[in-house]
């Protein structure tokens, strides 16, 4: 997959005129800014494929992964976004953490064979399940993943990278398949850019996972225990909703924000992300609720249908919030059971050992094997639980948030209408007073008041209605993808569910015979 | 050694009663009894007589005020039901005591047998076998073991003890252990023809509701001497192997029993947590016409279904448990914990042989007949321990292994259906899920 071969430049929305000034087109035609920078694309070239399996090029999207091939093709990797020259040694010694091992491919293959690092079950091919059916229905195939998450660094400055890799036909991406480099204040500073572009239009903006320093901290300092594995590769399926949310939204794809996050090579380091800390964004959600329940209008229709879809938010952001607290303890009283079990598996054993009886020894440690692997089947269960359950809650709790924050932003909207409406009143009388008064020269200007006063009323009014039909079609397509989003994780933690009971049955009938053979 | 039994209630625990529980019998045979725990002056094999305790070589004793002719009686006959008939099929509150059903077939075909009976009942058939003083050896019999006492409205710690005997509902495996407990009395060649246990099935009238004297064997005797005893070196080979491999599977097996008590109790936690995720999902249900809003409220009242599935299935799979293997490990355990006391009694009476045989050894001419007279008694005692107690070990072994074998089958076998139904259960909720919404 050269990238060197020429393009056609990619037509714009709109189908705007193709500006073939170079090979690289300018593309968008909004900003006037060209954000395809230098001529080689190093990050397409660089995505080498992984010859030593013989597979399709940049095939994290296919159901197999292992961690050898991450590897290899990390070494192949010329440059990126964050990394400086010379990073093959670099990569070389960096360990991965994850297993990327699918576990339901991992059945496929033995029955009953798997390695515990499975406990971080990689929720990759969900995205590719959720995204192909979204395909279907909107008409553009895009597919973006987030994987291979590296530490870069030591010490305190050390930082996570994760490489986001993007599969598309959409024309205005300059290539097919490609990947980059970002760490997490990137992931940031893209929310940012696009909260202060869109959400004044009512736009919902998905949430970025949050900040978490305690997290983050055990992976700087080097704790290579299983809670730092966890918390990266639950960071890691966080980044990956949040951006598939993204380029899922129609409007939100074709910013060039967007596709410069995808695409380009090196971010400049985001700032300011300081504010999207998990206490600042609690504390802008409850703003929000504030303002908004300070506000009623009860001027048209219109607005009893969006006083009634807050109250609805509202309502289910009590009821998402008790559901995580129940799952919450549902996946704890799991880990519990998969200790309880390990202990009783141990115990099982010694008391196999200790006894005479050949027939019967072998039947108690065969017994002792079975509960181990069942402890092994309720350590994947449990990652199920959180990773498909308790995380699509979470997000859509944060999600109503950002619901909560387009309301506002209707409120806020029809707030400046209407206090432009008083402030034209106010010129008005003042007009009048001056005409009784009869004072010509300040006449003049009252009049020129009133006039750039009635514009803003005017601008302001259509602002409001704008953004009301934008927040009540956004709404409308959040309600959607929400029934889209739950449906097919729980079709996801079903599979799961169904497959952990088969290997369950599976071991039982093996233990069957050994218990009849008790003589 | 069972710790926590210590200073419950001694009564419960048929083995080791030493001595008396009141102080007058104490007094009473520590006059014998120096270093044995067992009385030697007097003809071992008399029999005994009613209320008669002296001198005697068991000291058990009952205090029925039955007649001495049902005494007489009590020692010979065999069982008119059949052992493997014998069921208790429920336990009945009343007030704070539980009455349990007992119901066995007759041997003759022509009916069954339909009685109540307490746990002081079951205690009184125990002392009942204990006090068969004509049989020798008997101390060599591995006494089937009688579970303790169930108490209603009982602290936690309490009901811990009784372990999975506590758990299920309406005390069915508590009454499945006492049918257990019936059925191994009834089986046992010796202990079935104990005329009591004919009158424990068949009689209408409670037996003995006098007080049974708790027991001669003082468990704080037996503590102190115990750390003497229970360590003594065998003279034995296959008793000293016995006694070393019953310590290692005394241990394991009530280890074993603990934890799978942590894990079933985890699985009905789990039970709990589902139906609390259940029921929150209903909560989500809104009655709106919106067709969005209605989408997602199928979702959830489907979804509340597949925890229902979830939970149901964590209920059925600790029940199993319970009732196969738990109550298994739970009779291993404490048949392990029977084996050991017998083996012990037999350890105690090679201590007093050999304290006989010094005594007579030393013995000043005048008292060396009635010395040599008690070393001879102590050795055909201690002989014939050994020649039941080897008898009972062989039978104890194949038993148990038989016991094991079938809690595993009945375990696999009841978790495999439950494993398919569920799995079955889960795939048709797939399938719903998938179909849902198109």
């Amino acid at each position: 997959m050269a990238a060197s071969s020429p393009r056609n430049p990619p037509p714009l929305r709109g189908a705007e005129n193709q500006d073939p000034l170079s090979e690289m087109a300018d593309e968008d035609s909004d900003e006037g800014e060209d954000i395809f920078v230098g001529n080689s694309n190093p990050v397409a070239e660089s995505f080498q494929p992984d010859t030593a399996n013989g597979e399709e090029p940049a095939d994290l999207f296919s159901e197999e992964e292992t961690s050898t091939a991450v590897n290899s093709s990390i070494t192949t990797f010329k440059s990126n976004g964050v990394h400086s020259d010379n990073e093959n040694d670099l990569f070389a010694e960096v360990s991965v953490e994850l297993s990327m091992e699918n576990p339901s491919t991992t059945a496929k293959t033995s029955g009953a064979e798997f390695t515990p690092s499975l406990t971080l079950s990689a929720t990759q091919p969900r995205s590719m399940e959720q995204l192909e059916e979204e395909k279907d229905e909107d008409s553009f195939d895009m597919d973006v993943a987030v994987t291979n998450p590296e530490k870069i660094g030591d010490g305190m400055n050390a930082y996570m990278a994760y490489k986001v890799s993007t599969r598309t036909t959409l024309p205005m991406f300059r290539n097919r398949t490609f990947s980059v480099w970002r760490r997490f204040s990137d992931f940031l500073g893209l929310y940012e850019k696009l909260s202060v572009k869109h959400s004044l239009n009512g736009c919902i903006i998905p949430p970025p996972p949050e900040k978490s320093v305690v997290g983050m901290t055990k992976v700087k300092v080097g704790k290579e225990d299983s809670s730092s594995a966890d918390f990266v590769e639950r960071r890691r399926a966080a980044l990956e909703r949040y951006l598939q949310r993204v380029v899922c939204h129609p409007s939100l794809l074709q910013d060039p924000d967007v596709r410069e996050f995808l695409e380009r090579d090196e971010l400049p380091r985001a700032v300011g992300t300081h504010t999207l800390s998990g206490a600042g964004f609690l504390k802008m959600i409850n703003r929000a609720s504030d303002a908004v329940s300070k506000m009623t209008i009860k001027i048209s229709y219109s607005d009893a249908w969006f006083d009634n879809k807050l109250q609805e938010v509202e309502s289910e952001d009590l009821q998402l919030r008790k559901l995580h607290a129940v799952v919450d303890s549902l996946v704890n009283h799991r880990k519990e059971l998969c200790g309880n079990t390990a202990v009783f598996a141990k115990s099982m054993a010694m008391l196999g050992n200790s006894e005479d009886n050949t027939a019967l020894s072998r039947a108690l440690s065969q017994l002792a094997e079975v509960e181990d692997k069942m402890e092994t089947l309720h350590q994947e269960q449990a990652a199920s639980d959180f990773f498909i359950l308790a995380e699509l809650l979470a997000d859509y709790i944060r999600l109503l948030g950002a619901v909560r924050g387009c309301f506002e932003q209707r409120m806020k909207t029809w707030q400046r209408w209407q206090e432009a409406q008083s402030t034209l009143q106010k010129k008005r009388e003042v007009e009048a007073k001056l005409l009784w008064a009869n004072k010509p020269d300040k006449l003049q200007q009252a009049k020129e008041e009133i006039t750039e006063w009635e514009g803003k009323v005017t601008q302001y009014e259509r602002d409001f209605d704008r953004i009301s039909v934008t927040v009540r079609k956004e709404f409308l397509r959040f309600e959607k993808e929400k029934s889209k989003d739950f449906k097919s994780q729980i079709v996801k933690y079903l599979e799961s569910l169904l497959q952990s009971q088969q290997r369950l049955v599976m071991f039982w009938e093996a233990f069957l015979p050994e218990a009849k053979a008790i003589a | 050694m069972d710790e926590d039994l210590f200073l419950e209630d001694v009564g419960d625990s048929w083995s080791f009663q030493l001595g008396g529980e009141d102080e007058d019998d104490l007094h009473e045979y520590q006059a014998f009894l120096g270093s044995s725990f067992f009385d030697l002056s007097g003809d071992p094999f008399s029999q005994m007589g009613l209320g008669d305790h002296e001198g005697k070589q068991f000291c058990w004793k009952k205090t029925h005020t039955d007649s001495s002719a049902e005494e007489e009686e009590a020692r010979e006959g065999s069982l008119s039901v059949s052992a493997q008939t014998i069921r208790v099929t429920e336990a009945v509150r009343d007030g704070d005591a539980l009455t349990f059903i007992v119901i066995s077939q007759k041997l003759s075909g022509s009916g069954e047998y339909h009685v109540a009976r307490t746990h002081e009942d079951f205690q009184w058939l125990q002392q009942c076998l204990f006090s068969q003083e004509v049989v020798p050896g008997i101390l060599g019999v591995i006494f089937p073991p009688l579970p303790a006492k169930p108490q209603l409205n009982a602290p936690t710690k309490v009901l811990k003890q009784l372990g999975f005997l506590a758990m299920g509902e309406d005390w069915r495996m508590y009454c499945m252990a006492l049918e257990t407990y019936l059925q191994q009395v009834a089986a046992h060649t010796t202990l079935s023809k104990n005329k009591c246990l004919e009158n424990f099935l068949t009689s209408s009238e409670p037996p003995g509701r006098q007080r049974v004297r708790k027991g001669i064997f003082n468990r704080l005797s037996q503590a102190m001497e115990g750390m003497r005893k229970e360590g003594h070196k065998d003279v034995d080979d296959f008793f000293q192997t016995e006694r070393d491999n019953n310590l290692t599977l005394t241990g394991c097996s009530k280890s074993a029993t603990e934890r799978f008590i942590d894990v079933v109790l985890t699985e009905q936690k789990l039970a709990v947590a589902c139906g609390h995720f259940s029921t929150a999902l209903h909560l989500c249900v809104e009655q709106e016409e919106d067709s969005a809003v209605l989408a997602f409220s199928k979702i959830c009242v489907k979804l509340s279904e597949v925890i229902d599935s979830i939970k149901r299935n964590f209920e059925s799979v600790a029940e199993n448990n319970l009732s196969t293997l738990g109550l298994g490990l739970d009779l291993e355990s404490r048949c392990q914990e029977a084996e050991k006391e017998m083996l012990y009694r037999r350890t105690c009476k090679l201590v007093v042989l050999e304290t006989a045989s010094r005594n007579a050894e030393r013995a000043k001419p005048v008292k060396t007949a009635a010395m040599d007279e008690l070393k001879v008694a102590a050795e055909k005692e201690f002989d014939h321990v050994s020649g039941v107690a080897k008898q009972e070990i062989a039978r104890f072994h194949s038993t148990r292994v038989e016991l094991l074998r079938q809690a595993l089958i009945l375990w696999c076998e009841k978790q495999l259906e439950t494993a398919r139904d569920t799995s079955f259960r889960y795939s048709e909720h797939l399938q719903a899920f998938k179909g849902l919404g198109e």
